[in-house]
């Protein structure tokens, strides 16, 4: 049976504006799917954005969204849910808005361990802009200002996150739709700053820059080089190099900030 | 008995051409007519749902009842 998106939808506002085969869509089906099968409430659940071809997603569902300015995503959402630390806080961008624009607040949202969900969309370019070269272009590949080649090797952005203190780490593709809802459906769910980076196709500014003939190219690669963390770990170090772990990658527990935060205000009252 | 054929819906309006729902497609049901995807070949719809998971432009849509 067909999925019913159109409930999650703003009436009128299809089609979007991504480009053909753009995976942005992919995941975004993979998210609604995610905040169907949670049950989540329309007026409990926030979903924002900062700059990009990615940030331009909560535009299109219905519940409460926020468009922000360019990488600002993760200190407005900190904002919503410090006041209203009921709500399901979900953030969407792309990789240069979240890793470069944005590195500064991603690493410290990432440290303070705030009960959030950050959907990290990674296209390897700025699609928006006119595909100038993000942070996780990878090296030797070309942008519109690295016309002879990315010298600059590019972000591993789970590892970034790991490093910086998220709780929760996990990635997918725009190939493995199927995935896609999953892991955001278990980020959403964790306590804590979890982060879901899904590798995207830009075929409008990164692929035919890089000799990629179609989109269905650009499918097959990510299809290629991603490997499961579970079969990952039969295999050598020679069979994964150039391949990309995705699954759930990392998850601890660690005391989450609003209910730190609250202690504060406890010992602070009884300061007096 | 005769096999009851699923109903694929696919909304022009929302269809960029990006061919992905053709060539995902496991049973080649689907072909590009001029722009827009198109149904080819009906009979070997598997109602796998690919087409419809895949489409990133919400402009399939698979109904079996």
């Amino acid at each position: 049976m067909a999925f019913d998106y159109d409930k999650w939808l703003r009436p009128g506002k299809l089609p979007h504006i991504w480009c053909p085969g753009c995976g942005h869509g992919i995941v975004m089906k993979g998210l609604i799917r995610a905040m169907d099968t949670l049950k989540l409430k329309k007026e409990e659940t926030a979903i924002v954005s900062g700059i990009g071809c990615a940030s331009r997603l909560p535009g299109y569902i219905d519940c409460c969204t926020l468009h922000t300015a360019h990488g600002r995503a993760a200190a407005f959402a900190t904002g919503v849910k410090m006041a209203k630390p009921e709500m399901n806080v979900i953030l969407v961008g792309g990789d240069g808005d979240g890793t470069a624009i944005g590195g500064n607040h991603f690493i410290h949202a990432c440290r303070r361990n705030i009960n959030m969900t950050y959907i990290i969309m990674n296209n390897y370019i700025y699609g928006m802009t006119g595909g100038q070269f993000s942070p996780c272009t990878p090296t030797g590949h070309k942008a519109s200002t690295t016309p002879y080649g990315n010298p600059d090797p590019g972000f591993d952005i789970a590892k970034l996150a790991i490093g910086a203190g998220a709780t929760f780490v996990a990635r997918g593709t725009a190939f493995h739709a199927n995935q896609i809802d999953k892991l955001i459906a278990e980020a959403i769910q964790h306590k804590g700053f979890s982060v879901v980076e899904i590798l995207d196709d830009c075929p409008t500014t990164y692929g035919r820059r890089n000799k990629y003939k179609s989109v269905i190219e650009m499918m097959n690669r990510l299809k290629d080089v991603a490997v499961p963390v579970k079969a990952a770990e039969k295999m050598t170090a020679e069979q994964l190099q150039g391949k990309i772990l995705t699954g759930v990658l990392y998850k601890e527990e660690k005391p989450e900030y609003i209910e730190e935060y609250a202690k504060v205000i406890e010992r602070a009252k009884a300061a007096k | 008995m005769e096999k009851k054929l699923p109903k694929i819906e696919i909304i022009e309006k929302y269809c960029k051409g990006c061919h992905i729902c053709v060539e995902f497609c496991p049973k080649d049901v689907l072909e590009m007519k001029g722009f827009y995807a198109s149904v080819k070949n009906l009979e070997a719809c598997t109602s796998c749902m690919q087409c419809e998971l895949r489409c990133p432009d919400f402009a399939i849509k698979v109904t079996n009842e």
